[in-house]
Formats: structure tokens, C-alpha cells, sequence
């Protein structure tokens, strides 16, 4: 075995490799940005170096600088992940020249698939069915025309270089091909600084099934079966299981034996994925990964094997653990990718910092992930935070494992697509199996929250910041000593009359009133009012009842704790998160967050407010806008100096610059308008 | 330590009888201050919202720290009085809590009569002013108010306790460092601008809050000068021209919030005088009091009864419990702070009053608060008693409890009849609170006696005379004087006069004497103990 294992990579997968490579006893090395410092790959690593700053092609993409890393802590090997340098035939190059293993397959692998086109034609020559295509490297609009022709719509253009359906175009006729093929080529320069298209049949239906392969350097080469992954946005995957729902098992051998066949075709060695589309049951090559996949984990749990293990000890040399017929399945597994993204904002990637995380736990649960609780989300890298995967002895189990896991599952302070995931998992088509890659188009409404937090939402969301104030107050009360004091007892007690709270919670346009009453026995009557938009609350200080629902609630745990509310006699855990004012409940796999109005609408910084006219006597020195510029309330935008002091005249509000009267340099008078703004 | 056993058979039918009575009392009782804390009439109430003011109970609720206890005074005053359209005197008064402070919260209710103060009114205010006095609770007034109610004038403007010792008891305060923070949230006129003048940090509420010391129809009578009240003495004025208010509020709540900030600020350390230990729960439910007290107050019962629903584990340590045993006496704790209760078991002998004047003296040299738990008819009469001095026996007690440095608390449990009253720490020996039970009946001597002391003389006076009274006559004279004893007797009369702090639920006493105790060891002890002459 190898002596140590040098991770050019970050993230969950980082963490994978150090966590198997340790398992074998080897020497583990990250490596980390800027951004990085403190990530859990750095922490978890048995050393890391630093690489460079937050920019991808200022630290992951840097082959000098990895390579330096390896040779500064004498590293064996170099284990790529997936990602970043994980397909680059250059990066395996430099590795092998620099002495290192390279764990991965040969680079003139890598090259062979790297190109679309050429990977086509080195498959159909192997006999494995592609779709009918183009793939030439003539790129004139007449040549790609009359191609088109013979591929037959609708069709589908790809840059040849590029991956992860980016600049991916589908032409349902003949007559919108050209303005395709311009918007195309500009957007493969764009993103892949090389703008040779080819082009391919589209299927309309199909499911995106893979096989998971296999190689070592004795020729033997095996597959470890299929996944699919059909569930997709944008082709990027969602939800990805093994075996493929409702394949035949000839199907299911027709299919590994061309990824095999692939396989050998470019002498491949280590962990690779033939990708296939799957209609019905005919199946065309699609592209092949040559590296570990995210999704590898399904394949690790229904084969039993350790898939970084396997590459670890190809890579080191030896022979493939075991032999075709040694490998069978064992269940079902699902993977949904938790990511930091709003699924209702077009999958806008989100940041921020992780306020609070908690992930599920259980019998055939496991959680690939590269991140913790207090952890920065940034936009520099992908948006996974983390791989949520259910085994069980069949899809059943497995769904409802999974399904239980994503209910427990807690996130604050990221905006993630957890509750998409519930959704989909939850689906009546995803439960019937074999959905295609169409899947999420056709439902668009599983991309979309439901608008309105059910009252249990409502009632939960005002005892979790019922108790949250009181434990803050016990805090406080603590703090300075006087825990004990019966006026610490934070009941709200009223002599004569019962000690009734009130509490205004807010969720996009909704507005409810919600009434807390200690009852005798400890528990809390608790009064739902729903107020109409526009109308100011409801007094309820002294109020009897609404004509909102009323409840019944009780802490059932140590009153310390509350984590568990038996509400309406309907017992559950109070699954929630308090920050300040607000405060995220989980119910039925949907993250609810909720705030409590503030009592006043207190003026924010009055600073922001600002004035368009100089404060005092004095000298521009400096204008931030020009006419014409859109401007963001509290912006500066322009520096008057006096009394040898800078005062910033900051926009009142949104709007745009109309007029600037003054330019740099200019002496202005007290009061003198300097900008207008509309 | 002696744990108090109950004697008490919860399934007895008198137990049961006893206690549904009570109960009953109870209900009434919180009918009655539910009715009250809904404050004016509805139009005026709904008027109020549409400006976008909160209601007083609401503005309190938002000062005070989330889920804490409030301490209301006087809540049932003016009640039955000024046809009864003066709900709580039309202002709240409270001890709560804010940013981890006791404070005295005195808040207009701008809905009865616009806020205006009537007598009690007036009385209320300064009772609460006394209270914060005492207890060295900072003052903050959420102000809403019209001023003095001029048609009774006579009765709020000229004496000592009207309106201007308001402002006197604010400058003397806050000398004392007892701050005084006001909060205009409505009108302060004439007297009334001198709430907020007077303060030592003041907060106005913008296009909602006026201060001024004549509003706009007097200053147009006086000098034809015609101005509306937002540019005679609004927030804007106040906060940027005049420099009468310190901070400007968007709304009622910014203003609260404002306020919690400046209390947040005050620096009051907590005298370290009582200690406290881990409180513990009687071994009764506190509900087992309505079983307690007997319907027919003649009747005998074991006020050890109620010290065991009162107080922490039922554990009472008996002074002298084979002496005096009329005065139950014995040191406990409740909530944790030590106590110091006396007790009436019965009526007052020259054992009993030495014994309590002895007690006292203990508690005092201790720094132990003292607890009264008044059901007393009298001090014993007769010739054997008084020839052997119950008189000075009397006095001893009295000069004990009106000297005591420690802080007094009293709740009527039942009669509070003549010198007893005085014997037991009445409201003129100036308890730092006192409490009335809807059970317990306050007069110079008990109906009964009353009504046969009269009758005796006026019978004795119409036989001198020559003249007959019938039986009937008779009776009709006693029932007379019985009602209006029992009518002026009742808590709910004294309460509406402020003769106490309020009308409290039984169940609740518990906690109210324990949030009054711990409001209490907010004020140092005093070091010297100024006790008159002990007639011997």
C-alpha cells in the first residue's frame, strides 16, 4: 500500500479520501485556499498545505503549486477527487512525471474521454451503441446544417469540450438551428475557451442510467453495476440510486458489459462511470467520467465495497480486489445531494454562514459531508454541502429512511434545497420508479415552497420563541445572580388574572397573533389569530378570545431543555432553530422560517438616512455617481470635506443620479443641493 | 426544623363546603378585575388603537422583560365609586421587571376619562410613588393624560397627597437615586407636563406625545395666539427645540424599547442583606386554602393551616409555642428569603402581644422581614384583663411593630377588627404592602358587636328617656348597622379606597409576598432601629 495520499481537493470528497486512506494507514495531506483555512478537510487531514488564494485557479487548479505541496511533505500519491483537476490528462501528467501515483486512470485515458467527439467515435468502434451524431471537426454552419439533417430532430448541441450541461442547446427544428449554433459557439468560448459544437439525437424521455467501472493494470476490468440518475436539474443530478428501478437483469448485464467493453477500449485503469440514456430497453453512450463520482456512495452501499479503496490500491499497483462474478447486490440506496441553492429562485447558489446544522443519524443513513456547524458557506466553490444516503433491504425501506433522514435534517443560516429534496423523494412518480430526466420539468411545482406555513408551523414556531425568551431570561437571570428570584420566573404573572403573552409572528405577507397563557397545571393555552393584511394587530392584552383556534400545549421534557411539546395532545419533537427574533421550524420535511414582528417600526441607521445637501461649508473632495446611476439607499455618494472633516452624502433612498451639480474641487455652501436624485 | 402537618381531611364534606365557597369568592374576584383591565369603554378603547397607541396593559406587557411577573397596586381602586366609570382609577400602577430591574411602572389609561386624575386617581399615584420610595424602585411613567378632573378640583389640587406631591415625591426621589423615567406617549397637560419635566430621562412619542403647560385652546384664550398641540409642544419640538424630552420615539414601541434601554444603563446593584436560599415548594396545594378558611367567620380554625400552604416545605420554627398561643409566631422561609410571621390563632391576650413584641424585636435585630397574617377581633376585654395591663401589653406590640426597621408585609385573612389592626401591622404602621383577602372584612369592631354596642346605648338612651323600641324596631336598628358594617368592611370597599394594595386570590399569596420580598431587598436595610419608649 502506499504510503500517504496527497488530496488535490476539497470538501466532502476530501473528506471521503481521508477517511478510507486513514482506514488503510496512510499518511493523509490536504491541501486548502485561502478560504479553507479552517475547513473540516483541513481539520481532519493529518497535515494540509496552503495553495493559494480563495480563487479556484488560484489554489485547486494549480498544478505548480500542488505539485510543490506534494513534494514539500513528501507525499506518494496524489488523489484528485472529483472536480477541479480530476479530468485534466495535463494534472496525471505532471504527476507521474514528478514520481507521484496518480490515483486515477492513465492521462491518455482521460484525453481519450476528455473529447466528446473523439470518445464517440473511439465507442462506436468498440461496439457500444452511441446516438446518432455529430462529432466531425468541421464547424461550418453549412457542415453543421446538412449534419443535422442526418442526426434528425429534435437535437441536442454540445460544445465539445465541455461537461456539466453547460452551453448545452436543444433545437426542435430545422429553422431555429442556425441562431443555435451562434448563441452556442458564444457561450462554449465563454465557458470553455474553445467553441467546436457537436451535435447529437435528443430523447425526450429518457433516464440517464450509469455503470460504475472498474480497471486495473493487470487488464482486469470489472462493473460494479449501475445507478440512476434521472432525477436532474439542468443535468445536473439530484437524486441518484442503485440498482436502476425496474431493469431487467439481462438489460442490466447488456449494460455493464459495453461499459466494460468501453473500459478496455482506452485502457482504462482505476474508478470510472459509462453514462448511459436509457429508453425503453435500448441504451446509447453518453460520455464516460474518468474519476470517482459524487454519487459513488449508492454503488459503495448495495456492493458493500469501499470504492476510495479500490482506487487506492489499484493505483498502488495490485489487482482488483475481486472478480466479476465475486460482486452482487445487496438492496437499494438513494442519494439526494443537499446543496446550498434555492430551488425556487432558479437554483441561485446561496451563501452564508451555517448558523446551525444538524444532519440525521440512524440505521442505513449515512451523511458524506464537507462542513460543519459554524462553517462558511462561499460562492467560490460548488454549492454541495453534503451527500445524504439511505441503504435499505429494498427501494421501500430505503425511500422511508431516507425520507425520516431529510425530516430530521437542520439547517440554519443557508438557504439549501432540502425541502425540494423531501419533495421529491416524497413524489408519487419518483416512489413509482423509473422517472426520466424530465422529471423535475414536469413538475415544476415540486420546485416551489408551499406559501403558507400550516397553523401546527405557525404554533410551534410561537413556542419555540416562547421558550427561546424565557432561556435567555433564565441566562440573564443567572448571569447576574439571581437565578432564583421569583421575579426571574418568567411565567408572566398577573395578579388576579392570568399571565397571558403575546406574540406577533410574520411569514411573507402573513401576519398571526398568537396568545400564550400559562395554564395551572404548566402547560400553555395557546390562542391562533390570523390577522388580515394591512390591519395593525390585534389588542389582546385583555381580550377574551378571538375568533383564531385555540390550543393546548406542554413541554414534556426538562423544562430545561424543551425539546420535545406535546401539542393538542399530538406529541413530537420540537424540531427548531432560534436566532434572535426568528426562527426555523421543521415540519414534514419543509423549513419554515418565521419572525416575530417587531413591536416598533424603529428608524434603522439614521445615518443612511442621509441628505442630499452639504451639512456645511466646504470642499467636494470626492463624487462616487455619475448622472444617469442606479443608487441603493445609504450609499455614499459624494465626500464633502469641512472643518477638516469628511462628511459622506449618503442617497436617502433608492433611485437614480438625475443631476450632479458639483464636481471634485468645487467649495460648496451650507445647504446647497448637491445631487438630485429621482 | 418543625414540618407543619395538616389536621385536615380534604374530603370532608365541611373541607368541601369551605372551599367551594371560597372558590367562588375567587371567581369573583377575577371577574371582577378581568372587567377592570379591559379599562374604558370599547369606543374609547377602539378610538385609541386607531391611533396607533397601544393600550396600557399592552404598553406595559412591551416594557417588561418577555414573560415577566407584574405586581399590580391597587387594582380594584375607584372601584364602585365616580358611577363607577373609573375603572383601576384610570391609571395602572405595578412592580415588574425591566432589563433585569424591578421597577414601579405607573401607567395612565387614556381610555377612562382621557387619563384624567380623579381623588383616587391621585391616590394611586402617590401610593405607587411611596412604594418605589421604599422599596428604592426606579419610577417609569407611561404617560397619557389630561391633567387634573377639574370638577372635583377641590379633591386632587390643594392638599398635601394631591396632585403636586406627585412632582414632590419625583425631585425627592430622585435625589435618593431612585430614577424617574418618563415616557409621553399621549398628552401631559397643565400639572400633568411636570410628569415628564420632573423626570430624569424623558422619552416622547413623535405626532403622539404633547408636553406643555397650556394647550392650545387655553393659549388662545390667554394671548390670542392661535397653534396647533403638535407645534405648541410635540415630540419634534421637545426632542429638537426645547430640550424638555431626550429622545424621540417613532411609536409606542420604539419608545418602550427606548426605555428599556435607559434602564439597562442605570447601575443598582442589589444590597446583599436578605440570602436566599433554594426555594421549595409547601407540601399543600396552595388550592387547599378555599377548604381552609371556614364560611362563618365565628367559627375557630388553625391559621398553622394556612402558614402550611404559604410557606417553604410547610417548615415553621415556633417561637414560644407553649406561651401566648393566641399569636402563633415562628421563623420560615417562603420562596427562599427568610420570614419572620405572626400570626393570629385567636384573640389578643398580654401573653400573646408580649410574646409578638418579643418576636419582633428578634426578627429586627436579625434583618428578618416580618410577616403579619391578620384574623383578629381584639385585643381581650374585660376587668381581670384590663386591670392587669393588657393596655400596656398592647402598647408594647404596637411600639415593636411601628419601630421596626425590617420590612413589614400584611395580609388580612379574615376580621381586622380595632386595636388588633394596629397590634397586627394595619395600614397606619405602614407595612411595605397590604393585602386583603375576598374572605377578610376591615371596620373599628365586627358588625355584630356593633350593631349590640349601639343598640345597648340607644336603648338604654330611649328608656332614660321613657321611651319603648320594639323588638322589631330593634332588629331593623341591628340589620341596619350590620349591612352598612358589612358593606364598608367588605376588601372590595377598601380596596376601591386604597386602604391596601389589593384584593389578592389566596392561591396567589404565596407569590405575591415573595415577588413583595424580593421587590423589597431592593432598599438597604436601615442600620438603626428607632423604637419608642416600651411601657413596663
Amino acid at each position: 500500500m502506499l504510503e500517504s495520499v496527497l488530496i488535490a481537493n476539497r470538501g466532502e470528497i476530501a473528506c471521503r479520501v481521508i477517511a478510507t486512506a486513514r482506514r488503510l494507514g496512510m499518511r493523509t495531506i490536504a491541501v486548502y485556499s485561502d478560504a479553507d483555512r479552517d475547513a473540516l478537510h483541513v481539520r481532519l487531514a493529518d497535515e494540509a498545505v496552503r495553495i493559494g488564494g480563495v480563487a479556484p485557479s488560484d489554489s485547486y487548479l494549480r498544478i505548480d503549486r500542488l505539485l510543490d505541496a506534494a513534494r514539500r511533505t513528501a507525499a506518494a500519491a496524489v488523489h484528485p477527487g472529483y472536480g477541479f483537476l480530476a479530468e485534466n490528462a495535463g494534472f496525471a501528467r505532471a504527476c507521474d512525471d514528478a514520481g507521484l501515483v496518480f490515483v486515477g486512470p492513465p492521462a491518455v485515458a482521460i484525453d481519450a474521454m476528455g473529447d466528446k467527439a473523439r470518445a464517440k467515435a473511439l465507442m462506436a468502434d468498440a461496439g457500444v451503441p452511441i446516438l446518432p451524431g455529430y462529432h466531425a471537426a468541421e464547424q461550418a454552419d453549412d457542415a453543421l446544417v446538412s449534419a443535422a439533417a442526418e442526426v434528425g430532430f429534435p437535437l441536442l448541441i454540445k460544445p465539445s469540450a465541455g461537461g456539466g450541461g453547460k452551453g448545452m442547446r436543444v433545437v426542435r427544428e430545422a429553422g431555429e438551428l442556425v441562431d443555435a449554433l451562434v448563441t452556442a459557439r458564444r457561450e462554449a468560448r465563454a465557458a470553455f475557451g474553445d467553441d467546436t459544437l457537436l451535435l447529437e439525437r435528443y430523447l425526450d424521455g429518457p433516464r440517464h442510467v450509469e455503470v460504475q467501472v472498474f480497471a486495473d493494470a493487470h487488464g482486469g476490468v470489472v462493473h460494479l453495476f449501475e445507478r440512476d440518475c434521472s432525477v436532474q436539474r439542468r443535468h445536473q443530478k439530484v437524486v441518484e440510486e442503485a440498482p436502476a428501478p425496474g431493469l431487467d437483469p439481462s438489460l442490466r448485464a447488456r449494460m455493464g458489459e459495453a461499459a466494460v467493453a468501453a473500459a478496455r477500449a482506452i485502457g482504462y485503469r482505476g474508478a470510472g462511470t459509462v453514462e448511459f440514456l436509457l429508453e425503453g430497453d435500448e441504451f446509447w453512450f453518453m460520455e464516460m467520467n474518468t474519476r470517482l463520482q459524487v454519487e459513488h456512495p449508492v454503488t459503495e452501499l448495495v456492493t458493500g465495497l469501499d470504492l476510495v479503496e479500490w482506487q487506492l490500491r489499484v493505483a498502488a499497483g495490485e489487482a482488483l480486489p475481486r472478480g466479476q462474478s465475486a460482486l452482487s447486490l445487496a438492496g437499494h440506496a438513494i442519494e439526494v445531494r443537499l446543496c446550498a441553492e434555492d430551488p425556487a429562485r432558479e437554483f441561485l447558489p446561496a451563501t452564508g454562514r451555517l448558523a446551525h446544522l444538524k444532519f440525521p443519524t440512524g440505521a442505513g443513513v449515512r451523511v458524506d459531508t464537507g462542513f460543519e456547524a459554524g462553517d462558511t458557506v462561499s460562492s467560490h466553490y460548488d454549492s454541495l454541502l453534503a451527500k445524504l444516503i439511505a441503504h435499505g433491504a429494498d427501494r421501500e425501506q430505503a425511500l422511508a429512511r431516507l425520507q425520516r433522514a431529510l425530516a430530521s435534517l437542520q439547517v440554519v443560516g443557508v438557504t439549501t434545497n432540502a425541502a425540494l429534496l423531501s419533495r421529491v423523494i416524497a413524489h408519487e412518480q419518483f416512489r413509482a420508479g423509473g422517472v426520466d430526466t424530465r422529471f423535475l420539468d414536469r413538475y415544476p411545482e415540486l420546485l416551489v415552497p408551499p406559501a403558507d406555513p400550516p397553523n401546527t408551523v405557525v404554533l410551534l414556531s410561537a413556542l419555540a420563541l416562547y421558550a427561546a425568551a424565557r432561556e435567555e431570561a433564565r441566562t440573564q437571570a443567572r448571569a447576574i445572580g439571581d437565578a432564583l428570584s421569583p421575579w426571574a420566573v418568567c411565567d408572566a404573572w398577573r395578579l388576579n388574572k392570568p399571565g397571558r403573552e403575546r406574540l406577533e409572528l410574520e411569514h411573507d405577507a402573513r401576519h398571526w397573533t398568537v396568545t400564550l397563557e400559562q395554564a395551572d397545571d404548566g402547560g400553555v393555552h395557546i390562542g391562533l389569530d390570523e390577522v388580515p393584511a394591512g390591519h395593525a394587530a390585534q389588542p389582546v392584552a385583555e381580550r377574551t378570545t378571538g375568533a383564531g383556534t385555540r390550543h393546548y400545549a406542554r413541554f414534556d421534557d426538562d423544562p430545561q431543555v424543551r425539546t420535545t411539546v406535546t401539542l393538542d395532545g399530538h406529541r413530537r419533537s420540537l424540531a427548531c432553530h432560534v436566532t434572535g427574533d426568528s426562527v426555523t421550524v421543521w415540519h414534514e420535511g419543509e423549513a419554515w422560517s418565521l419572525a416575530r414582528r417587531p413591536m416598533s417600526r424603529e428608524p434603522e441607521d439614521v445615518d443612511a438616512q442621509g441628505s442630499l445637501s452639504s451639512p456645511l461649508p466646504g470642499q467636494v473632495i470626492a463624487v462616487h455617481v455619475a448622472e444617469g446611476d442606479s443608487v441603493s439607499r445609504g450609499q455614499v455618494l459624494m465626500v464633502v470635506e469641512a472643518m477638516k472633516m469628511e462628511h459622506g452624502i449618503r442617497a436617502p433612498d433608492d433611485g437614480t443620479v438625475v443631476r450632479v451639480h458639483y464636481r471634485t474641487g468645487d467649495s460648496v455652501a451650507e445647504g446647497e443641493p448637491l445631487l438630485v436624485i429621482e | 426544623m418543625h414540618v407543619l402537618r395538616t389536621r385536615l381531611d380534604t374530603r370532608d364534606e365541611t373541607f368541601r363546603a369551605n372551599a367551594e365557597h371560597h372558590r367562588a369568592d375567587a371567581e369573583a374576584l377575577r371577574e371582577l378585575v378581568a372587567r377592570i383591565a379591559r379599562g374604558g369603554p370599547d369606543r374609547a378603547r377602539e378610538k385609541h388603537l386607531s391611533r396607533g397607541k397601544l393600550l396600557p396593559r399592552d404598553r406595559i406587557a412591551g416594557l417588561l422583560d418577555p414573560g415577566a411577573p407584574f405586581l399590580e397596586v391597587g387594582q380594584l381602586a375607584a372601584y364602585g365609586l365616580y358611577d363607577d366609570e373609573v375603572p383601576a382609577a384610570g391609571v395602572i400602577a405595578g412592580i415588574g421587571r425591566v432589563a433585569g430591574t424591578e421597577c414601579m411602572v405607573v401607567a395612565n389609561d387614556a381610555t377612562v376619562k382621557g387619563g384624567s386624575y380623579y381623588p383616587l386617581t391621585v391616590k394611586k399615584h402617590l401610593r405607587a410613588q411611596e412604594i418605589a420610595l421604599e422599596n428604592h424602585l426606579p419610577c417609569i411613567y407611561l404617560v397619557d393624560s389630561g391633567g387634573a378632573y377639574l370638577p372635583l378640583q377641590d379633591d386632587v389640587f390643594p392638599d398635601r397627597d394631591h396632585f403636586g406631591r406627585i412632582f414632590y415625591n419625583q425631585s425627592r426621589m430622585s435625589a435618593a437615586n431612585i430614577p424617574q423615567i418618563a415616557v409621553v406617549m399621549g398628552s401631559c397637560t397643565a400639572g400633568g407636563a411636570y410628569v415628564p419635566a420632573m423626570c430624569d430621562q424623558t422619552i416622547i412619542v413623535r405626532e403622539q406625545g404633547t408636553i406643555f403647560l397650556g394647550g392650545p385652546p387655553l393659549v388662545k384664550a390667554a394671548t390670542g395666539e392661535e397653534v396647533d398641540a403638535e407645534s405648541l409642544g410635540g415630540g419634534d419640538v421637545h426632542a429638537r427645540e426645547s430640550g424638555v424630552a431626550d429622545h424621540l420615539a417613532e411609536d409606542d414601541g420604539h419608545a418602550l424599547a427606548i426605555a428599556r434601554r435607559l434602564v439597562a444603563r442605570l447601575n443598582r446593584p442589589r444590597p446583599q442583606w436578605l440570602e436566599q436560599a433554594l426555594p421549595v415548594e409547601p407540601l399543600y396545594p396552595a388550592d387547599e386554602l378555599y377548604g381552609v378558611l371556614p364560611r362563618d367567620t365565628r367559627q375557630p380554625w388553625d391559621v398553622r393551616e394556612v402558614i402550611a400552604r404559604l410557606v417553604d416545605g410547610s417548615e415553621l420554627d415556633e417561637f414560644k409555642p407553649l406561651y401566648g398561643d393566641t399569636l402563633v409566631c415562628g421563623f420560615a422561609r417562603l420562596f427562599g428569603y427568610p420570614v419572620a410571621i405572626l400570626a393570629n390563632n385567636g384573640i389578643l391576650f398580654s401573653e400573646s402581644a408580649l410574646k409578638g413584641a418579643h418576636f419582633i424585636e428578634l426578627a429586627n435585630r436579625r434583618g428578618i422581614p416580618l410577616v403579619f397574617l391578620q384574623n383578629i377581633t381584639g385585643f381581650m376585654v374585660g376587668r381581670r384583663y384590663e386591670n392587669a395591663g393588657i393596655a400596656k401589653d398592647g402598647a408594647k406590640l404596637v411600639t415593636a411593630v411601628a419601630g421596626a426597621r425590617v420590612p413589614k408585609f400584611t395580609v388580612l385573612i379574615g376580621g381586622s377588627f380595632g386595636a388588633g389592626n394596629y397590634g397586627m401591622c394595619g395600614r397606619a404602621y405602614q407595612p411595605r404592602f397590604l393585602w386583603m383577602w375576598p374572605n377578610a372584612r376591615i371596620s373599628v369592631m365586627g358588625g355584630e358587636q356593633a350593631a349590640s354596642v349601639l343598640a345597648l346605648v340607644r336603648r338604654e338612651a330611649l328608656t332614660a328617656r321613657g321611651e319603648s323600641w320594639s323588638e322589631r324596631e330593634e332588629r331593623e336598628f341591628r340589620d341596619a348597622i350590620r349591612a352598612q358594617y358589612e358593606h364598608q368592611g367588605h376588601p372590595y370597599y377598601a380596596s376601591a379606597r386604597l386602604w391596601d394594595d389589593g384584593v389578592i386570590d389566596p392561591v396567589q399569596t404565596r407569590r405575591t409576598l415573595a415577588l413583595a420580598l424580593a421587590a423589597a431587598a431592593r432598599a438597604p436595610l436601615p442600620d438603626e432601629t428607632p423604637f419608642g419608649v416600651f411601657r413596663m
